[in-house]
């Protein structure tokens, strides 16, 4: 096993972690905006749809203890390569000018991680940890949370640091996988566009519309 | 058209063994624009010469854009703002009159600056140690030809060998890591059926060698790439990743 640990302690492994999580958590994300698009279809379909997911408790706490793990590893690995990466330019250049690759994505991962995982912190204890009964369902929990026109902006404002991560952090981690040929690239970063603006919009407008409907 | 034109400099200069420089201003007056930027400075050295000043230090060689020695960050860029292009290869029509022109050396902890805009480079030679290099004997030229390269692979590996080992990627990077050059000598070799049989330690010990020495990691801003006088392209950093994964697993 100490080749397989030496493997993720060089620069390449680090990279490597961050692909294989990232690429996992986008998995998740497809997955939580596709379920949680019944929203717009109403109550019962909603409900219906946690009925669903609840019916797949063993799968579910599965995947849930899987991405535990990688959002720890991805987290910590992101800290080890933000310091790191601070640290290999000691002394800063006077005068930075992008020569047009950095874009806004690239030059914000660590900080809309940041803004994700404090949000996070935040979307668990709003919903996943709520007391929920027969009186008042997890549905009547989410609507009285974006009744609040404050809540409403905390979740925009993350829906749209996650689009900006994602715009990097898709076809990057294709990259780092060693996955990058004049063949697929250039429809590996469409697809990652299009895939940061309808994450972004998608979970943007759920709470807008609860907010402006219920 | 020649013209001459006015400018003022905004130039890094930094004593020998000491830890810390700053920003000196010159004027250079009365510069060709079919000058190159080192013959700029050249004649900025003279005046300071004539001015029983201390010159600025930079590093240069062939003035062909094809060694590798000469570079500098100029208004925030690696080799200045025209793509493609070394410094000594830049010329200054690509300046304006009474423009301010800000020169700083390569900045990387693994770049420690020797002297003005000199910085040593020695990091890159000690990765190309680890491994950047064929150890079978290939014979003459006329050998090594006998054994048959695809046109495409040939190329492939010939746009990877025109890396020139400027340390520009590095220079470029937000986060001064040196996996295009890294990538660039991997795939130079590794593409070629003479440096396959030692591609998977050679993939191993470049990327330990470059980690050891204290590059940042790459976040795949393609900066390098884009800075590159050689434009080598960041797939050659996909391939080292490859390459590196396989060595691992095998």
């Amino acid at each position: 096993m100490n080749w397989f640990i030496e493997t993720f302690r060089t620069s390449i492994g680090k990279k490597l972690l961050m692909a294989i999580t990232g690429l996992g958590f986008l998995g998740f994300i497809a997955m939580h905006l596709m379920g949680n698009l019944t929203l717009f279809a109403g109550r019962d379909a909603f409900l219906a749809y946690v009925e669903a997911l609840h019916g797949l408790e063993a799968f579910i706490l599965v995947a849930e203890i899987g991405l535990l793990v990688f959002a720890i590893i991805h987290v910590f690995m992101g800290l080890t390569l933000y310091l790191a990466n601070n640290n290999a330019r000691k002394v800063r250049y006077a005068v930075q000018k992008s020569g047009g690759g950095r874009n806004i994505g690239s030059a914000t991962m660590p900080y809309t991680g940041l803004v994700i995982l404090l949000f996070l912190i935040l979307h668990l204890n709003n919903f996943s940890f709520a007391d929920v009964s027969d009186d008042r369902t997890i549905y009547e929990v989410v609507t009285a949370t974006f009744a609040s026109l404050g809540y409403v902006v905390i979740y925009l404002v993350a829906a749209v640091a996650l689009a900006i991560h994602i715009r990097h952090g898709f076809w990057s981690l294709f990259q780092s996988l060693g996955l990058n040929h004049d063949k697929y690239m250039p429809a590996i970063r469409k697809i990652g566009i299009a895939f940061a603006v309808v994450v972004g919009a998608g979970f943007a407008l759920i709470p807008i519309y609860l907010n402006l409907t219920v | 058209m020649t013209k001459n034109i006015n400018l003022t400099l905004k130039v890094w200069r930094q004593n020998r063994s000491r830890p810390k420089g700053g920003f000196e201003i010159y004027n250079a007056k009365d510069i060709s624009t079919d000058m190159s930027f080192l013959e700029m400075l050249d004649v900025v050295n003279e005046n300071l010469i004539v001015e029983k000043k201390e010159p600025i230090a930079f590093d240069h060689d062939c003035r062909e854009g094809i060694c590798g020695t000469c570079g500098a960050v100029v208004d925030g860029q690696a080799h200045g703002p025209q793509k493609e292009t070394t410094l000594c290869q830049l010329h200054m029509r690509h300046f304006k009159n009474n423009e301010t022109i800000v020169i700083e050396p390569w900045r990387a902890r693994a770049f420690p600056v020797v002297k003005d805009l000199v910085v040593d480079r020695g990091a890159l030679d000690e990765i190309i140690a680890a491994g950047g290099y064929i150890s079978a004997k290939t014979g003459g030229p006329q050998d090594a030809n006998n054994i048959l390269i695809g046109k495409e692979i040939a190329d492939e590996a010939f746009n990877a060998a025109a890396c020139i080992g400027c340390g520009a990627c590095v220079a470029a990077c937000p986060n001064a890591s040196a996996m295009l050059f890294v990538g660039a000598k991997i795939s130079h070799l590794g593409l070629l059926p003479q440096g396959r049989p030692e591609a998977k330690k050679r993939v191993m010990s470049m990327v330990r060698a470059m980690d050891r020495l204290g590059f940042g990691n790459c976040s795949n801003e393609t900066e390098c790439e884009i800075q590159c006088p050689k434009a080598i392209s960041i797939k050659n950093i996909a391939r080292m990743n490859r390459d590196f994964v396989k060595a691992s697993v095998s």
